[in-house]
């Protein structure tokens, strides 16, 4: 398994591209709602790849990094264990089971989508699934407005641009990405 | 066949692009999903996106996974494929390169500027998901009130959502929506 007899061990033993690849889909398997306890939990406490201090810098980085967060994260962590191979067996092993789950759906519903029954919990459940992000917007949103500065502006003028105006996203980052850096700059100083 | 792989491009193309906007996570682009699928190709109606975004938060894994979703109906395998590799890859290699260099800049007041700058729009881009989902969702007073239950107990409350889904999808069951 271990690939390398490694020289005078540095404490927290580097994982295997092997090891990489099972502990992200070991991950997938228990990550109902959310991923990110569950891989800190592994790396940090578990397997101890990594101290508390180097998983926040790489969280800091991931959400800095635009594209979907915890695949970013998965992928960095790779890397810093194994280089760009261990990165390709993390993200490997974190996607392959999601994928496959999300294709047997993507087939039940193509097949079943349309039978009475499932048309009614979808019609249920689409709802809800609407509500919770609200909600997730309100959370992340409440602490833009805690403070004095331009973050409020920008919050709505995005929400306005894309959520009701519907005008594509690369033409509305473009405006709104240097505006709102240069206000953040400017209001730092 | 031509037809097939000018839609596999398509895919590949504006989620590759989606994947470098996806400003704070997959469901900032929620919205452009949204306006690529239902808007600009008419691939699918309202009804099938919104059910499609309900089953990748109810699944496990990612939320991204509704890209899977989106390809598979629209090309089968193949489009799964490319469209879960277009918005997982280009990104995936931004961040071992930037992973590299991050310590080199993560304290540059730049950096500081950047992100300070870029928090609101990320919020402002999933405020936009919920609009543009909530439209998509709700088209009778009924699910209308399910989305306001479900969004005051996940704000108020640290019930766990699947509780929330589960009472919802018993409401659709009986027929009430």
């Amino acid at each position: 398994m271990s690939d390398t007899a490694a020289p005078p061990a540095p404490v927290p033993p580097i994982p295997s591209h092997a090891d990489l690849f099972f502990a992200f889909f070991k991950i997938t398997l228990s990550g109902f709602g959310g991923t990110l306890p569950w891989t800190r939990r592994m790396f940090v406490e578990e397997k101890r790849w990594m101290t508390a201090q180097e998983f926040n810098d790489v969280y800091a980085l991931c959400q800095f990094l635009p594209g979907p967060n915890i695949v970013n994260l998965t992928t960095v962590f790779g890397s810093r264990m194994r280089g760009a191979t261990g990165a390709l067996a993390a993200w490997a092993g974190f996607l392959i089971l999601p994928f496959c789950l999300m294709t047997v759906a993507a087939l039940l519903y193509g097949r079943f989508g349309d039978i009475e029954t499932v048309r009614r919990v979808l019609a249920g459940v689409a709802p809800a699934a609407a509500g919770l992000i609200i909600a997730t917007a309100a959370k992340m949103a409440a602490p833009l407005f805690g403070r004095w500065g331009p973050a409020p502006a920008v919050f709505l003028a995005t929400a306005l641009a894309i959520g009701i105006m519907r005008w594509p996203l690369l033409w509305v980052l473009a405006v709104l990405a240097p505006t709102s850096i240069a206000l953040a700059w400017w209001w730092r100083q | 066949m031509k037809a097939d792989s000018d839609v596999l491009l398509t895919l590949a193309v504006q989620f590759a692009i989606m994947s470098l906007l996806a400003l704070g996570g997959a469901n900032a682009v929620v919205p452009e999903m949204h306006r690529l699928t239902v808007e600009a190709r008419g691939w699918m109606d309202d009804r099938q996106f919104a059910d499609m975004f309900a089953i990748s938060q109810v699944a496990p894994g990612p939320n991204v996974m509704i890209v899977t979703l989106i390809g598979f109906h629209v090309a089968g395998l193949a489009g799964a494929l490319v469209a879960t590799l277009a918005m997982c890859g280009p990104t995936a290699v931004l961040a071992l390169y930037l992973g590299r260099t991050w310590d080199r800049f993560k304290h540059a007041p730049w950096r500081v500027a950047v992100q300070a700058g870029l928090v609101p729009i990320s919020v402002g881009l999933v405020g936009a998901s919920a609009i543009v989902l909530t439209r998509a969702a709700d088209h009778n007073w009924i699910a209308a009130v399910i989305t306001a239950a479900t969004a005051a107990f996940a704000y108020w409350t640290k019930w766990n959502p699947l509780w929330l889904i589960g009472m919802a999808a018993l409401v659709g069951l009986a027929g009430l929506v």
